[in-house]
């Protein structure tokens, strides 16, 4: 198991930029996730740790070892592709010895490391099929044996959850978290689901258009969103997002959204009266009831019950607001009912930097 | 509208069998003539199958001529230019399948140039080059020839399979600890044998039937391929068709093995073929 | 600190010489044994032909080899088995292209539809493309000669015909020899290729469209022909270039005859150089022939370019 320390790393494919200096250090044993939009560069950032991109620049160190111009093979650490990319003419037992085959490993102790992942996977019965021969969720776990019997310094996963259906990918979920807590191995997982970015992570890194936005714990990004992409990426409802103006002259610091509404805040924020800023607010922090004090009245325009909740949309003052309610038959489209922002669920950003203030 | 698809459907079948006979026809009276006894020959010339048949013709081309020197060097030259020219265009394949590099466009603009020109403008000047190094009238001189003009078109077949691999194999190979050598030698080419197999059959095809060259390059009858011995049937003063068929049929008996061999790939392989403009 | 790395963010490769090297020529390597042959076998002969154009080169003359200019085609402006050449060359391609394009049409639409025993009638149709040309050349030859072919009294019978006569040594009508045998044995090029071109097709635009109450015949025309227009426009060019360059049948069925009357351009090469050793002056022709597919290649080019930009 190893550190990877990754200083100031660019790509560049011709004069088109990918990564722009990236910045980023995981600790021993630390299951670290990158998250982001498709582009976003993350796959990049993932395939130069494996020794897939060459570097444009910058440095990446496994284990305190600068690895920039080693060969994957040198690198000492296993991967799981997206397709899986098992060998289809070998078999479960002939993936999972390859590495340790090229390695020259005695045969005893191969045979020792593929039947103890095998247990851990519980692949034993199928050792002797072909890939063809398997489901995807089987063919999922070939590929997590064929990382982990080699006992690698890092772990790399590139969405290997992505080709499965909903269930499979719930449950698999839970086993790669399961494995991360057995082996306590370095891990670093891309993908573009929020939520598994969510419930896997010791961190998570959120990246957009090549850039690192924020570095934290999974509800430290939840909960404090460094900036706008963060706050309208993670979550799901989104977050709701309104546009207004900062006023704080008259010693109660609010927001002004518009049609002479304005939203009062816990506390004076740093910046400057009559700055642009965006006004952001969870789904489910949004109050709905009949009769609410500082409401503002909304009519429901569309109810989506999920059956662990609902969801509401409603229109108020000139704005789309989404609302998320554990309670049933909360109101029906055409209502009109009152909405209310409790004050110290409230984000502000600044609408031209997209920055978080307070 | 039953009345109508049921003329459509008839006039469908009666469609494809006249093809199938006309694809077949000309095939069927090489072995009409060469199980055609000499007597008959003139006699019977129209009937579809002779009153008699023999298997003198096989017998005489088989026992008493060339014939089975003209097929085994036939079937070296084949063999070998099909064998050398699939190793050799499995490598430049796979570079051109899986490397982005600076001379890819000149090597493809050269490929491609080399389908364009007419090959019987190359006739002349290889004489000239080959006869003092004495692989004219050789059969390695031919094999070298036609490795070199096969190697382009294989080259684009073989890039297709390759382009049908997923790089994230090869990728993982490399991951777990292989050169990139060892990966293509170890996970990529087993997975491209069919494809190899079927350059193979294209390339074995191609050499089976070339004539020009071969009537150019090779005098003597030691080293005469098959379709200069089969010529040479007719520059003689009395064709003997029975025999002449008979080693027809021989010859066939190949190509038509690695045609059903290769049938499956046909389309990948012409449209490969297409490529090359 | 910072402002050096801003400076120069993407910095040298800091890998050793020698293993830069090596990435850098991998792809090389794989390519290295074929490229060496091309160039060796191909290239370089090409390049000497050219020259030979300009000398005069015959095999048995070993005082030949001296640069003579433009000889060679001042001879050929005047030689009138070329400009005959030339014509038949035309007719030749031009028939057996149409031809072969339209059997092969035909075919593929033929055989587009699913029936039982189709993978068998595809094979059967197919196999003539495997018979070796030479092969089918003979093949022909023996079927329209009136000794054992059935061809000749056939079309006495129909009427077609005087007398049951060989067609290959009728000086008016020998070119359909070859040209019937090239049609036989291409028509499998052009069918596995729209074949292939038909199924890829989406199945579903056929359905809308039957939906929205297109006949069989609309249906092909709007939607059949616009899917297979780039592939017919590539192959039909292509195959042009390939059958005008094809020599072998007209040199096992007729070798030029009669009276050079179905001599085309590349079997008059091939001629002059098998059979009269004249290096230089086949040379001659091969550049000529070279510089008019290259101009008919070029013109086909530009009239695509300029039909997609009416679009």
């Amino acid at each position: 198991m190893a550190s990877i320390d990754i200083t100031d790393v660019r790509k560049a494919y011709g004069a088109v930029k990918i990564l722009h200096g990236v910045d980023l250090t995981i600790q021993d044993g630390e299951f670290v996730v990158l998250v982001g939009p498709s582009g976003c560069g993350k796959s990049t950032l993932l395939r130069m740790i494996a020794g897939l991109e060459d570097i444009s620049a910058g440095e990446i160190k496994i284990g305190g070892k600068r690895v920039n111009e080693l060969d994957p093979k040198d690198r000492d650490i296993a991967m799981v592709f997206q397709s899986y990319a098992l060998y289809p003419h070998m078999t479960v037992a002939g993936n999972m010895s390859y590495s340790l085959r090229l390695r020259k490993t005695a045969k005893e102790k191969i045979a020792a490391a593929i039947s103890g992942a095998a247990e851990k996977l519980s692949l034993t019965p199928l050792m002797e099929r072909r890939p063809k021969a398997l489901s995807g969720g089987q063919r999922q776990r070939v590929a997590m044996g064929r990382a982990i019997v080699r006992k690698p310094k890092a772990f790399l996963f590139d969405e290997p959850l992505s080709n499965l259906d909903a269930r499979l990918r719930e449950h698999m979920r839970g086993e790669i978290k399961k494995l991360h807590q057995d082996l306590g191995a370095t891990s670093i997982y891309v993908t573009h689901d929020q939520i598994e970015a969510m419930t896997l992570a010791d961190r998570i890194v959120a990246m957009n258009a090549g850039v690192v936005q924020q570095v934290g714990s999974p509800l430290d990004l939840y909960d404090r969103p460094a900036n706008l992409f963060v706050a309208g990426f993670m979550g799901s409802p989104a977050m709701n997002m309104f546009e207004g103006t900062y006023r704080a002259t008259d010693g109660a610091p609010r927001i002004e959204l518009g049609q002479g509404i304005s939203v009062p805040l816990a506390g004076p924020a740093p910046t400057a009266e009559g700055t642009k800023v965006t006004l952001g607010i969870r789904p489910e922090h949004v109050l709905v009831g009949r009769e609410l004090p500082g409401g503002f009245e909304a009519r429901i325009d569309l109810v989506e019950p999920t059956g662990f909740g609902t969801i509401l949309h409603a229109s108020a003052f000139g704005s789309d607001v989404k609302a998320f309610s554990l309670e049933r038959g909360l109101a029906e489209r055409g209502d009109t009912v009152h909405v209310a922002f409790p004050v110290e669920r409230i984000h502000v950003f600044d609408t031209a930097t997209g920055a978080r203030i307070g | 509208m039953t009345r109508k698809r049921i003329v459509a459907t008839v006039a469908h079948r009666v469609a494809i069998l006249a093809y199938v006979l006309f694809a077949l026809f000309p095939l069927f009276w090489v072995l009409k003539i060469s199980v055609t006894p000499n007597d008959l020959l003139y006699s019977e010339g129209v009937r579809l199958w002779p009153s008699r048949t023999v298997f003198d013709h096989f017998d005489f081309v088989i026992r008493h001529s060339d014939f089975p020197l003209f097929f085994r060097n036939s079937m070296i030259v084949s063999l070998s230019t099909a064998v050398i020219v699939t190793i050799l265009s499995s490598l430049g394949g796979y570079a051109m399948s899986r490397f982005s590099f600076r001379g890819k466009f000149w090597i493809v603009g050269l490929m491609l140039l080399t389908q364009m020109f007419p090959l019987v403008m190359l006739i002349a000047p290889i004489f000239k080059i080959l006869s003092p190094l004495g692989l004219t009238n050789s059969l390695s001189g031919l094999i070298l020839v036609y490795v070199a003009f096969n190697v382009p078109f294989a080259t684009f077949l073989m890039q297709s399979f390759f382009d049908g691999i997923p790089k994230d194999l090869e990728e993982a190979a490399m991951i777990d600890g292989a050169t990139r050598f060892t990966a293509f030698r170890q996970i990529i080419l087993p997975l491209t044998l069919p494809g190899m197999a079927a350059t193979l059959g294209f390339v074995f095809t191609a050499a089976w039937s070339e004539l020009l060259f071969a009537l150019m390059l090779i005098s003597g009858v030691d080293a005469s391929t098959f379709p200069v011995g089969l010529l040479s049937f007719v520059s003689k003063f009395s064709v003997d068709f029975g025999q002449m068929m008979a080693a027809g049929v021989l010859a066939l008996i190949p190509a038509c093995l690695f045609f059903f061999f290769i049938q499956r790939y046909l389309v990948q392989g012409l449209t490969a073929g297409a490529v090359k403009g | 600190m910072t402002e050096a790395v801003n400076a120069a963010p993407y910095g040298r490769d800091r890998r050793p010489f020698l293993r830069r090297l090596a990435s850098a020529s991998e792809p090389y390597l794989y390519s290295a044994p074929a490229l060496i042959l091309i160039v060796t076998v191909m290239l370089v002969p090409l390049v000497i032909g050219i020259s030979y154009a300009f000398r005069d080169m015959t095999l048995l003359d070993p005082f030949s080899g001296g640069f003579i200019g433009l000889d060679h085609f001042r001879a050929l402006a005047k030689d009138k088995t070329f400009w005959q050449a030339l014509k038949n060359t035309v007719y030749w391609t031009g028939y057996s292209v149409a031809l072969q394009f339209c059997f092969g049409l035909i075919l593929a639409l033929l055989l587009d539809k699913p029936f039982r025993g189709r993978g068998l009638a595809q094979a059967l149709c197919f196999l003539p493309w495997a018979v070796p040309s030479f092969l089918s050349g003979l093949n022909w030859a023996m079927l329209f000669n009136p000794i054992v072919g059935p061809i000749p009294h056939w079309l006495y019978g129909l009427g077609l015909m005087s007398a049951p006569d060989n067609l290959l040594s009728s000086p008016d009508h020998a070119m359909w020899g070859p040209i019937i045998a090239n049609v036989w044995w291409g028509i499998p090029f052009f069918a596995i290729t729209l074949l292939a071109a038909l199924q890829s097709i989406p199945r579903d635009l056929y359905e809308a469209a039957a939906i929205d109450g297109a006949t069989p015949f609309q249906r092909f025309r709007s939607i059949t022909l616009p899917f297979l227009a780039p592939t017919i426009a590539i192959t039909v060019m292509l195959r042009t270039v390939w059958i005008a360059n094809f020599a072998d049948l007209i040199v096992v069925m007729t070798n030029g005859g009669p009276a050079d009357r179905t001599q085309i351009v590349a079997s008059y090469i091939f001629t002059q150089a098998f059979r009269r050793l004249d290096f230089g002056y086949a040379s001659a022709i091969a550049m000529v022939l070279l510089a008019l597919l290259l101009v008919y290649s070029m013109l086909i080019v530009l009239l695509r370019q300029t039909l997609l930009r009416e679009r």
